[in-house]
């Protein structure tokens, strides 16, 4: 499913060159739950950004699906986001303005689907996310907990191949932290190859496939020998 | 994402961040408020002029002694000559011409004018019986001057209204006499109150004919010979047959000027459209503040929506939708606040309208057109870098924000 070759990045602070990602090569198989564990600053985010093609290798190869997505224009890219890639974020990221149902169906209006199944999709997993009664809440009226069901929702609603989530549990307490886990892992089930950075092992270490990042580097990877 | 998506997601955001929004409507509804009025003004002072000149008579050409020309020296100012007079011969001369339909001579002066014990100075025309119908005059009372040879210096008299009523009070003032400077003169008529006309109140004159009047005031000039031409068509025949008549009767020297009313109302039209035109220009800058004031704005409103933006592409915006959408709150905002201008410039000039009943004002049609596309395109101009701008944001820096 995902094909990282040699890939590497750096990024400029201040005048020195600092490498975020050093040569790094990795092959996530379709469906795979998959956590990233590390220190701050070991890369884990840039190498989920690069997955998420938020930001660009300055060397090397990513085949996504077989495709060669490192080439692409950004046009190109934001429609490999907005078809394959859904994002969970640490900070839930919703808008404020807009109620839950809508924060929901942004990614299929950007996609231009039909009005109809638009509102059909979403009452769906609003349903399915016990969110039907929150439906017209404003974020800021919602729980934590609740929030991160409606950005869930709205990173699935596009039905993506992949699922990058970013720190999913870091705002929320223990228990909802782990009602938001037991509902991304219910998505692998169904087939969704789920990318999980965290620095929490007790989250980390429920993933099938755990990899360590330190310095650039991945320094453990539970599935290669 | 289709093109009603765009316009719903941008106002929602315009609705989202409602002081913003208001604020930046009511500077660009000040703008466009103020070029409406503003131009309503200039278009309502055009029309009145126009329509004070046009009250003045049809078909009007107009003698003046003088050449009012910047060509030279005329050999005669070298020998201390001055222009000479327009006297009452010319003005018969003219009737010669057959574009001309009739003529009043003109001459002016002020006089005492008094009935027993009230007295008052007044402006004294003298002028012939023609001059009621190429004046568009309307008598009040009695009859106007009679039609006898101009030469003839007959005691009548026609008063103004306000006259009247300053010399006559309630007593009967035609059949009566009043006396202007040494003479005395039957009232033959009053005319019709009409008030004032291009700074020239017909309700405080007193008309005599033009050789009584030569004879108050001792002399032989006229100020003006007004010519009323056959028609439209022949107004220009008209002024060239004058010019050439009086041409011939002053030994071949060019010492009068003749003019038409419409080459007055020509020049009147362009000195006061150039006016709307510059005052409107001058708005129009307030509404180029008011774009620059929206590219701030925006910019701010980009920078505090930042993870937004970020979210927007981390799910799928293409950098071309981001602008788009930048563009659609621009346009949206511009129209809907000119629009709401367009409607204050209207209520402003009704009101001003109102206070000044006699000022037809209102904003003309090119000026609201000019008003509302400028408003649209500085709005739409100056979001352009913002949308960029926003469009350009890295995602990853955008959602790392807190």
């Amino acid at each position: 499913m995902i094909r990282l070759e040699h890939v590497k990045r750096s990024f400029t602070v201040g005048d020195q060159p600092v490498a975020a990602l050093r040569d790094i090569s990795l092959h996530i198989a379709a469906g795979e739950y998959v956590s990233i564990m590390g220190p701050s600053g070991s890369g884990k985010s840039t190498l989920l950004n690069m997955i998420g093609l938020l930001d660009r290798p300055d060397a090397g190869l990513y085949l996504l699906a077989g495709q060669d997505v490192s080439q692409l224009n950004e046009e190109q890219q934001a429609q490999v986001r907005r078809d394959k890639i859904g994002f969970v974020f640490q900070f839930f990221h919703l808008v404020p303005r807009l109620t839950a149902a809508m924060n929901i169906e942004l990614p299929l209006i950007l996609a231009g689907v039909d009005p109809q199944e638009r509102k059909q999709r979403v009452d769906e997993l609003l349903a399915s996310y016990g969110l039907t009664n929150r439906a017209d809440h404003r974020p800021e009226q919602l729980s934590g907990g609740q929030r991160q069901r409606v950005a869930i929702a709205r990173a699935t609603i596009m039905r993506p191949a992949v699922l990058l989530a970013d720190e999913p549990t870091g705002n929320l307490d223990r228990a909802t932290g782990r009602e938001v886990m037991a509902l991304l892992e219910g998505l692998t089930e169904q087939g969704v190859t789920l990318i999980l950075v965290t620095h929490d092992h007790e989250i980390g270490d429920r993933a099938q496939r755990q990899l360590v990042m330190v310095d650039g580097q991945l320094a453990s990877d539970t599935r290669q020998p | 994402m289709t093109l009603t998506d765009t316009l719903l997601f941008a106002s929602g955001s315009l609705r989202g961040a409602r002081t913003r929004t208001l604020l930046m409507m009511l500077a660009m509804a000040i703008g466009v408020a103020a070029v409406v009025v503003l131009t309503a003004l200039g278009e309502g002072a055009r029309r009145y002029v126009i329509g004070e000149f046009s009250s003045l008579g049809t078909n009007l050409v107009i003698v003046l002694p003088g050449r009012s020309e910047t060509s030279g020296i005329s050999p005669g100012m070298l020998v201390g000559q001055i222009p000479r007079e327009l006297v009452l011969d010319d003005a018969q001369a003219l009737l010669r011409s057959n574009a001309i339909r009739r003529l009043a001579p003109l001459s002016v002066g002020s006089a005492q004018a008094s009935n027993g014990a009230r007295n008052r100075e007044v402006m004294v025309l003298g002028s012939t019986a023609q001059l009621l119908a190429i004046r568009h005059m309307e008598m009040g009372e009695g009859q106007f001057l009679p039609d006898t040879d101009a030469r003839l210096a007959s005691s009548v008299c026609v008063l103004g209204a306000k006259i009247r009523r300053e010399l006559f009070a309630n007593e009967a003032a035609v059949g009566g006499w009043v006396k202007l400077g040494d003479r005395r003169f039957r009232v033959s008529g009053v005319l019709k109150e009409q008030g004032e006309s291009m700074g020239f109140n017909t309700d405080e004159l007193v008309i005599i004919p033009v050789a009584s009047a030569h004879q108050l005031f001792n002399t032989q000039a006229l100020l003006r010979i007004l010519i009323e031409a056959k028609g439209r068509d022949e107004i220009l025949r008209a002024r060239s047959e004058a010019e050439s008549i009086l041409l011939a009767r002053h030994s071949g020297e060019r010492d009068v000027t003749v003019i038409t009313q419409d080459a007055i109302l020509a020049t009147f039209d362009r000195i006061l459209r150039a006016l709307t035109l510059a005052v409107g220009g001058i708005a129009a800058i307030s509404l180029a503040v008011a774009g620059i004031l929206i590219m701030n704005v925006m910019l701010i409103a980009i920078a505090q929506r930042t993870q937004e933006i970020g979210l927007l592409k981390a799910i799928g915006a293409p950098p071309a939708q981001i602008r788009k959408l930048f563009f659609a709150e621009a346009a949206l905002l511009s129209l809907v606040s000119s629009l709401a201008g367009w409607a204050l410039g209207e209520i402003g000039s009704f009101v001003i309208g109102r206070a000044y009943p006699t000022l037809p004002i209102g904003a003309p049609w090119w000026a609201v057109l000019a008003a509302l596309a400028t408003a649209l395109g500085t709005g739409i101009l100056f979001s352009v870098m913002p949308a960029r701008r926003a469009a350009k944001l890295d995602p990853v820096l955008a959602l790392a924000r807190r």
